[in-house]
C-alpha cells in the first residue's frame, strides 16, 4: 500500500520533472518536450490502474494551480485551451498503455513502444481531437487534420518509451510493476 | 515550488474560492451557449472590464497568460480568412480568449490552500464510501516534494551530459531520470512504513 502510494506519487512529480528539464533533442533537431513521454511511462512502468492513478494526481495538482505543465503553464486555464482533450485523454492513455504491457507477455521493449503508440498516439489522440473540434468549433475530420503534424513526434516518444522501459526493467526489475 | 496565484491582492482574493469555482462553470457553460460574435465581443470586453478592477499590473500578468493562444488565433484566422466564415472565426477566437481569461482570473485569484479546501470538500462524499483522504493528502505533498528535486537531478544528468559530448542532450537521460524517481518511491515507502504506514491507528488510552 504504502508502496503503491509511493510510486504513483514519485512518477506524478516525473511527469511534473520531465516538463522542467531543458528540452532534449532528438537525432534530426526536433526539440520536444517529455512530458507525453512520462504519460506512457506511467502506464509502461507502473501498469494500468497505478499509471492511470498517478497522471491523475498530476492532473489534479495542475487544476489546483500549480504550474507543472510544460513550460510553467498550469490552472484552470490549462482545461480552457483546444489542447484540452489531450490532458482528459492523459490518464485513459496511461491506463490503455499499461493494460497492454499487463496482458501481452512478449519482449518488454517492442510490447511497450507498441503499447505506447496505441495509448499514447491513438488513444490520447482521439481525446484530444474530440476536444479541438469542441473548442475551435470544427468538425472531427478537420481537427483530425489540424493535429496530424504532432503525430510522427510521438511515435518516436514512444519507442523510446519503449526502450526506457526495457532499460528500466533490466536496473530495477523489482520495481516495474506492470510485469509484477 | 511558485504557485501560479497572482501577488497582487484584488479583491477576488477574497472572495470564497468555492463561489468563483461555481461562477466559472456557469461562466464557461454561458460562453459556450452564445453564438454570436457580438454577443461573445460584449462578453469579452466584460472579462477584461473583471480583469481591469483588479489594477494594471494584474490585467498585464493575466493578458500575458493569453500568449499562449497565439498559434489558435492564427489558425483560426487564416481558416475562415481562407473559407469566408469571419463570423463564426471571431465567434470561435472570442470565445477562446473570453474563456481561458477566466479560467486564468479565478487561478490568480485563488491561493493554493483554498483550492486544496475546496477539493476536500468535494472529495468528503467518497471519504464515507472507504475513500483514505489520507492518502490523497500524503501523495499531494510528496508530489510537491518531490518534483523540484526530480527536476533538479535531471538539470544535473543535463549537466553530466554536456561535460562528456558535444551533441546536444539526448533523451538517455530520461531513463536514469526515471530510474530515480523509482529509487526515492522504494525508500519514501520504508520511510513511510517505518513510521507505521498509511493505517491510522486510533489512539489507546
Amino acid at each position: 500500500m504504502e508502496r503503491n502510494l509511493a510510486l504513483i506519487a514519485l512518477f506524478a512529480a516525473l511527469i511534473a520533472a520531465l516538463g522542467m528539464v531543458p528540452k532534449f533533442t532528438l537525432a534530426f533537431g526536433v526539440p520536444i518536450t517529455a512530458q507525453s513521454m512520462g504519460v506512457m511511462l506511467c502506464g509502461t512502468v507502473l501498469g494500468a490502474r497505478r499509471g492511470a492513478l498517478a497522471v491523475l494526481l498530476f492532473l489534479a495538482l495542475v487544476a489546483l494551480g500549480l504550474p507543472l505543465l510544460a513550460g510553467g503553464r498550469g490552472g484552470l486555464g490549462a482545461f480552457a485551451t483546444p489542447s484540452v482533450g489531450f490532458l482528459i485523454g492523459f490518464p485513459v492513455a496511461a491506463f490503455v498503455t499499461g493494460l497492454i504491457v499487463e496482458r501481452w507477455r512478449a519482449s518488454l521493449a517492442a510490447v511497450a513502444a507498441v503499447a505506447s503508440i496505441v495509448g499514447g498516439v491513438f488513444v490520447l489522440y482521439a481525446f484530444g481531437v474530440v476536444g479541438m473540434s469542441v473548442m475551435l468549433d470544427k468538425s472531427i475530420p478537420q481537427s483530425a487534420l489540424l493535429v496530424t503534424a504532432f503525430i510522427p513526434g510521438d511515435v518516436i516518444k514512444a519507442i523510446l518509451a519503449g526502450l526506457i522501459t526495457a532499460g528500466l526493467a533490466k536496473s530495477r526489475p523489482s520495481s516495474v510493476l506492470s510485469r509484477g | 515550488m511558485i504557485s501560479l496565484t497572482s501577488p497582487v491582492e484584488t479583491w477576488a482574493h477574497r472572495v470564497p474560492a468555492g463561489v468563483k469555482l461555481a461562477a466559472l462553470s456557469l461562466a464557461t457553460a454561458g460562453l459556450f451557449a452564445l453564438q454570436s460574435p457580438v454577443a461573445l465581443a460584449l462578453a469579452l470586453a466584460g472579462v477584461a472590464g473583471l480583469m481591469l478592477t483588479g489594477g494594471l499590473t494584474f490585467a498585464r500578468a493575466a493578458a500575458r497568460e493569453l500568449k499562449i493562444l497565439l498559434p489558435f488565433l492564427l489558425l483560426i484566422a487564416v481558416w475562415h480568412g481562407v473559407t469566408g466564415q469571419i463570423e463564426a472565426g471571431m465567434a470561435v477566437a472570442l470565445r477562446l480568449l473570453s474563456a481561458l481569461a477566466l479560467a486564468n482570473f479565478v487561478t490568480m485569484t485563488t491561493r493554493l490552500s483554498d483550492m486544496v479546501a475546496v477539493a476536500a470538500l468535494l472529495l468528503s462524499p467518497f471519504r464515507r464510501l472507504g475513500l483514505s483522504t489520507r492518502a490523497l493528502e500524503l501523495s499531494v505533498a510528496l508530489v510537491v516534494r518531490f518534483t523540484p528535486s526530480i527536476a533538479r537531478k535531471g538539470g544535473l544528468l543535463a549537466e553530466a551530459w554536456r561535460a562528456r559530448s558535444a551533441r546536444r542532450t539526448g533523451w538517455q537521460i530520461v531513463m536514469p531520470l526515471a530510474a530515480t524517481a523509482l529509487d526515492d518511491a522504494e525508500h519514501v515507502a520504508e520511510a513511510l512504513r517505518a513510521r507505521g504506514g498509511l493505517e491510522t491507528t486510533q489512539p489507546t488510552d
